[in-house]
């Protein structure tokens, strides 16, 4: 008992601030790109679909992690994570929709529309797959994933704000559109470089 | 449409990343080395071409209510034998490439084609579409990633260039260097097309799988069209 009640804290720490901002989903290692540029037009979107995210993801942790360690693993069927685990995330969406829509209305009203779009985002297969090849256990997996979609929803409110200044200025024609978002995710993505030192010196 | 334009259209005219806007994960990811995107670029082809396939021969028999669900069971298979043939010949390129081979699953173009085309089309017409539009997009990574190494670390595909590998802008080849090289390029296939190319109101939109979840929360949100 002793023993799990000891949890590595300095380490969960690193792990959830680095996700947050050193390794962000979206900035430093590409992926939800889709949602990050189709969905950060409006802040409240932006937020919605974030905290959709974030929930799907610690979802899909708690599920994919076990399967992977209690009944891949053992059975030499490492080789399945891929199709296992994405089947595991869309009927896992589709189950959440399904609940939220019965017993949740209110939350399934804000969230509904966003579910869909989750399931092939790769920013959730991502995160299952990465903490596996990263041989985290379950209490760092779990960090890891709620670090990433904290990360994901920093970066989707972070880029509805500079996007909605953006709507103002005046582009010139050839970069219109997505051209210019590009260009602004690069400087976004450039002023998280700012977080690079901060996990080394956190605890010292 | 004959044969030939089904396969060449991929190549430029309706290219899955710089026109379609399709797939950016991967591209913006992988694109750091030339080396790299050649071998991304055609591990998503031979998905691509098998799925395509695949789901044309059973357009008949995959109900239609359960069809996205069932065309990525057939896309994970098809990706899991790949990341198998990988890992067992050629090693480096799989450390390399890391998470983003198992990724080619979610790849927005191999399900944009499958919904697009193959659930349409004759097995042929499907076959020559896979390849086309992955030519396509190992032509468009291949170039952002020619840039990019060029520019970034001074070589090409591991040669070194004379005078760059002493200068080299090291920030092309992170994260930043991949988003503003490849919103120049879109601004570049703009300015060419005269911004026929990806009409402002639905880029990304026509192939992408999502779109019909998508448009329901645009009109949620008083049926705004413009996405960009």
């Amino acid at each position: 008992m002793e023993e799990l009640m000891h949890f590595d804290f300095k380490g969960l720490v690193i792990i959830l601030m680095s996700a947050v901002f050193v390794n962000n989903y979206v900035l430093q290692r590409f992926l939800g790109i889709c949602p990050f540029l189709g969905v950060s037009k409006k802040l409240d979107q932006a937020t919605g679909m974030s905290i959709a995210v974030i929930f799907v993801m610690l979802l899909a942790t708690a599920v994919t992690w076990p399967i992977q360690y209690y009944l891949l693993d053992p059975n030499d069927l490492g080789y399945m994570q891929t199709i296992v685990f994405i089947l595991v995330i869309a009927a896992l969406v589709q189950l959440v929709e399904i609940v939220l829509k019965k017993y949740v209305p209110s939350l399934h009203a804000a969230l509904g529309v966003y579910l869909p779009l989750i399931t092939t985002n790769c920013a959730v297969l991502g995160v299952t797959i990465l903490n596996i090849t990263e041989n985290y256990d379950f209490a760092a997996s779990m960090i890891n994933s709620l670090g990433s979609g904290l990360g994901f929803f920093l970066a989707m409110v972070l880029f509805s704000g500079v996007r909605s200044r953006m709507e103002g200025g005046d582009t010139p024609e050839a970069f219109k559109g997505l051209p210019i978002t590009l260009v602004a995710a690069s400087i976004v993505s450039i002023s998280f470089f700012g977080f690079a030192g901060v996990i080394e010196h956190l605890f010292s | 449409m004959n044969k030939l334009k089904i396969l060449t259209k991929g190549f430029i005219k309706e290219n899955p990343v710089l026109v379609l806007v399709l797939g950016t994960c991967p591209t913006l990811a992988v694109s750091t080395q030339a080396s790299n995107a050649i071998g991304m670029g055609l591990a998503a082809t031979v998905v691509l071409l098998c799925s395509n396939i695949a789901i044309s021969a059973l357009r008949k028999v995959i109900p239609d209510k359960v069809r996205i669900p069932c065309y990525i069971v057939l896309i994970a298979g098809f990706v899991t034998i790949v990341q198998m043939l990988i890992k067992a010949f050629a090693p480096e390129l799989d450390e390399q490439l890391g998470i983003y081979l198992p990724l080619i699953v979610v790849n927005c173009i191999i399900l944009g084609r499958a919904e697009m085309f193959a659930n349409k089309n004759t097995v042929l017409d499907s076959a020559l579409d896979g390849i086309g539009m992955g030519i396509g997009f190992t032509l468009a990574l291949f170039v952002m990633a020619t840039i990019r190494e060029i520019l970034g670390s001074g070589t090409w595909l591991g040669m070194e260039i004379p005078v760059l590998i002493d200068n080299n802008i090291s920030i092309m080849t992170l994260a930043p260097g991949g988003f503003f090289v490849f919103g120049c390029l879109i601004a570049l296939v703009n300015k060419i097309s005269k911004g026929k190319a990806i009409r402002k109101d639905d880029f990304s939109c026509r192939g992408c799988p999502s779109a019909a979840a998508c448009g329901k929360l645009k009109s949620a949100e008083g049926g705004e069209g413009s996405e960009a």
